[in-house]
């Protein structure tokens, strides 16, 4: 038993419902309680979708549990199937309706319903969200692609590729097969299926006419793709198109695949974010410290990026993907980081204020902690939140992600210039640490030096003093002088100034901080 | 001014055959309640005993207050559990005991049943029993089932308070007369009733749930209590086991509901006409200005109604009686019709009423109704906005302060504002 207050990822079937509401013309009949269809408004509210996912549930009670829960799912397959007549049906369990085992894909199969029958075994007390997504893609692309054969090319036609793992509910999915599609539509290659993400079991049974496979979501539709490499040869091209580096190495290996130029492409004038990195403005991003944390695909692709593309140094590197945790220890290896493979989120909150970063990299969770913490945090993965479906076209992959990226992680930081600015004005009557935004200056006493001085309606106005002087549990103390001069660093710095002077002096034995303490310790974790 | 007789104002409806529905039905398990319930219950941590579908569901539903660090979780059950690999009992007790040393702020400990725990059958009384030999009298523990195959939605709370009524102690016998007033409402809510109550003379009263778990009230032959909510079938039997008595009443929604609910108690405690019109007269008149910014808007407004938390039924009637709208069909998970009857009692007969849910045919039924707006559940709400229909999301009945005279416009304006955003928006679906 585990105790847990926010999870990464749901149950499997919730896996299967992203892929059954990602396809056209398929339906998912779930064996589950009353209740479970809290999951709908996942697809309704999150996704805003504009229709009911395509899911159907029997939502049992306990006074069926004495009748006939089996004879309910039955009637429930059998209507859902003359409602909605989709080409294929999903059937399977949720949790509870796992424990009563009674066997949907069997008695699924009793009822002649003319189309085709995929019944779902998903572990619920073993896996799952991505494994069940991942599991269901797999057996619709054995069901309908399995036995088939590619329809024969004329000589000299076009390559065509199939895109494989974009989900309902993934991370930027429905931007991204847009701007894949667009690098392909350069290269000159077709595409001939993308699945799940509007496909219909009808497209999935063409899966084998295309020359080879693109992963985009390997923790969706690694299996599939394996199983397509293996059953028709059909090679796959693994880099996910995410920052520069790796979208021309994704245009390259399409390239090599397709036999056609790639160079055209590569120099693309859509790049934006190369020469943002390289103007100096963009000088102050270098070193910034950097915590990563999201599914595999995402994090190692942030953390490629963020060394290699903007100049930061990767402080933390995790994972919920631990399907995928060899790639993610990989990639910490390379940046020289401790993996971080787990679904506690208090974990990954601890390893966040150990890591002392500048930049938070999660999901909406690691959101949350930087905000408390006050650290600048962008977005990166799944799992996802209403924001992460902007209205606007906002992908991660290809040339216009990378510049999506560019904005999207550099914005929430202090500026170059500012950055100068405010070390200039640190001390300015009006611009300094304690002063309200000049907008809220009416409010309270904006601008002056310090809150002490300022009588508003006649009561002194509260004074956050940070703790200071308290000896707590053996930690060092401060001398006035060397409190002072900590308080004319930057406000934004100050907290890691005093959180390392402080590990500097407890790690030399000083019991007293005192100025030098301070530059000392400077010196010692200088860059 | 005088309180509207009950008799006079009836219509007479007997809700005489409500469509019975067996399908789909698209509502919350009664574990949903905790969201409310631990923002009630300020010293209260509600440990789900479960799978990891209720943990999704918990944070699907809570959306933003999972944030912070809730005071409630789910201690998700595991493959080895199942297996029989550890002894599920050991294992509970240790979450337990991690929980409670990381949480001395914690006074009571809830263990949740859920779908999963009800059908392996494990025992959560017998777990309370056990862990109250160890936690007891500091921190008490209870349990109850949220599972969705024994509550719906609203549910889950009935199932908390029963635990709670049969943990009151006993009153003594020479302890005056007292009022209960029983359901969760919000605290602002309760402090104006609470201002009533204290102007009619009323002493001894208190709330369930209370705010804090040390401030569990006494019960006995002489408690009066009162329901602020419809949803509440099994506390009410196990008060009455108790030896409480109900008093009977409209829920205290909309100026005349929050009236009517405030005569029956005044009645039951003998306070006097005139006295009673002085106290709530300003509430009254305050309630009814507020009412009459909205009644333009929902009045001759075809309203449906889709199951979600039984107080459908005194929507209905506020929605009916006080801003004229027409009403197309009452749906409701579970019909109490002791309860519920006061609030019929002031609908007309042919209002259409369906219990239990076949959501596909209740879709269907609304279609071809087209009525101009709908109540119903978030997994329902964007396809028919979708569609061109209106619809106010009913998760909000329970979330939003709606009870008593200050609150009436602000109920109004939950069922206007869709409408009236509507009218003002110049982009089309």
């Amino acid at each position: 038993m585990q105790l847990t207050i926010w999870t990464y990822e749901g149950p499997p079937h919730v896996g299967a419902m992203r892929v059954a509401s990602s396809m056209t013309d398929l339906h998912y009949v779930l064996h589950a309680p009353q209740g479970d269809t809290y999951a709908d408004l996942l697809f309704t509210m999150i996704e805003r979708r504009k229709t009911r996912p395509p899911v159907t549930y029997t939502t049992f009670q306990a006074r069926d549990l004495g009748a006939d829960t089996a004879e309910i799912f039955k009637t429930a397959c059998r209507e859902a199937v003359e409602r909605f007549k989709p080409q294929a049906v999903l059937v399977g369990a949720s949790c509870t309706a796992e424990l009563i085992q009674d066997d949907p894909g069997g008695l699924a199969k009793t009822l002649d319903l003319g189309i085709p029958v995929i019944p779902l075994e998903l572990p619920s007390y073993q896996k799952k969200e991505n494994w069940g997504a991942a599991e269901t893609f797999y057996q619709l692309v054995r069901g309908f692609a399995g036995g088939r054969t590619a329809e024969p090319k004329a000589e000299g036609a076009r390559k065509s590729c199939n895109i494989l793992g974009p989900t309902s509910l993934g991370f930027r999915c429905r931007d991204d097969i847009v701007e894949v599609q667009k690098l392909l539509v350069e290269l000159g290659v077709d595409v001939n299926v993308v699945a799940p993400l509007g496909a219909s079991p009808a497209d999935l049974t063409r899966l084998p006419n295309a020359d080879f496979n693109i992963l985009l979501y390997p923790e969706i539709a690694d299996t599939a793709a394996r199983w397509l490499e293996r059953e028709f040869k059909q090679p796959c091209v693994r880099t996910v198109p995410i920052g520069i580096g790796a979208t021309h190495k994704f245009i390259r290996e399409v390239a090599a695949l397709a036999g056609v130029d790639p160079e055209p492409v590569i120099g693309s004038e859509d790049d934006r974010f190369s020469w943002y990195s390289r103007s100096i403005d963009s000088n102050y991003l270098t070193g910034k410290r950097v915590f990563i944390y999201g599914d595999a695909t995402h994090a190692v692709a942030a953390a490629r990026v963020a060394e290699k593309e903007l100049g930061f140094k990767v402080c933390g590197l995790g994972t919920y993907s631990r399907e995928f945790a060899r790639d993610v220890r990989a990639a910490a290896k390379e940046y020289g980081v401790e993996p971080l493979i787990t679904d506690d989120h208090l974990e990954i909150e601890d390893a966040i204020i150990a890591a002392q970063p500048e930049l938070v990299l999660g999901t909406q969770m690691e959101r949350h902690v930087a905000k408390r913490l006050r650290i600048p945090c962008a977005v990166i993965s799944a799992p996802i939140h209403v924001q992460d479906f902007p209205a606007r076209y906002s992908p991660q992959m290809g040339f216009e992600g990378a510049n999506v990226i560019f904005d999207s992680w550099v914005h929430p930081l202090t500026m170059g210039l500012e950055e100068h600015l405010l070390t200039m004005f640190r001390d300015d009557f009006e611009f300094n640490d304690d002063a309200k935004a000049s907008h809220l200056a009416t409010i309270g006493g904006g601008g002056s030096k310090s809150g002490k001085a300022v009588q508003n309606n006649g009561a002194p106005e509260k004074v956050i003093e940070e703790p200071a002087n308290d000896m707590v549990d053996g930690s060092p103390s401060w001398a006035t002088d060397a409190e002072k001069e900590l308080k004319k660093i930057p406000f934004f710095v100050r907290g890691k100034a005093r959180r390392n002077t402080e590990a500097f002096a407890a790690q030399n034995g000083l019991a007293l901080i005192t100025v030098e303490t301070l530059y000392d310790a400077k010196a010692h974790f200088a860059r | 001014m005088s309180a509207p007789d009950i008799k006079s104002a009836a219509c007479g409806s007997s809700v005489a055959a409500p469509i019975r529905e067996r399908g789909q039905h698209e509502v919350f398990c009664g574990l949903t309640s905790i969201i409310w319930l631990h923002r009630k219950m300020q010293d209260a941590f509600f440990l789900i005993v479960g799978s990891r579908t209720c943990a999704h569901l918990m944070q699907s539903a809570a959306g933003v207050m999972i944030f912070a660090e809730p005071r409630f979780g789910t201690a998700i059950i595991e493959e080895r559990d199942l297996a029989g690999m550890a002894d599920m009992n050991d294992e509970l007790d240790q979450v337990v005991e991690r929980l409670l040393s990381r949480r001395p702020d914690i006074k009571m400990l809830v263990l949740v049943g859920s779908c999963p725990s009800e059908v392996i059958k494990l025992d959560l009384d017998r777990a309370a029993q056990r862990l109250n030999k160890v936690h007891a009298p500091d921190r008490r523990v209870l349990s109850y089932s949220g599972s969705g195959i024994e509550t719906t939605f609203t549910q889950g709370e009935d199932n908390f308070l029963t635990a709670l009524v049969r943990d009151m102690p006993e009153k003594s016998e020479t302890a005056p007369a007292s009022l209960l007033v029983v359901g969760s409402m919000a605290d602002i809510a309760e402090d104006q009733f609470t201002r009533i109550f204290s102007s009619l003379g009323l002493e001894n009263v208190a709330f369930l749930p209370a705010r804090r778990s040390t401030e569990l009230a006494s019960i006995g032959p002489d408690t009066k209590y009162i329901l602020t909510q419809p949803y509440l079938g099994a506390t009410v039997t196990e008060l009455e086991r108790k030896g409480a008595t109900r008093i009977e009443a409209p829920m205290p929604l909309g100026e005349e509901g929050t009236t009517l609910w405030l005569r029956a108690i005044a009645d039951t405690f003998d306070v006097q006409q005139d006295k009673f019109d002085a106290i709530t007269g300003p509430g009254r008149e305050r309630a009814k200005k507020a009412l009459t910014h909205y009644r333009e808007q929902l009045e001759g407004r075809r309203v449906f109604l889709f199951p979600d938390s039984q107080l459908e039924p005194a929507i209905a009637r506020f929605l009916h009686r006080e801003m004229g709208a027409e009403i197309v069909e009452i749906g409701t998970p579970f019909l109490h019709r002791k309860i519920t009857q006061p609030e019929f009692d002031l609908l007309p007969d042919s209002v259409a009423v369906s219990e239990g849910q076949d959501v596909d045919k209740q879709i269907e039924r609304c279609r071809a109704e087209n009525p101009d707006l709908i109540v119903c559940g978030m997994g329902l709400g964007n396809p028919f906005e979708a569609e061109g229909r209106s619809t106010k999301w009913s998760i909000e009945l329970v979330f939003s302060p709606i009870h008593g005279y200050d609150q009436a416009g602000d109920l109004a304006e939950l069922f206007a504002r869709p409408l009236g955003r509507r009218a003002v928006l110049e982009v089309a679906v």
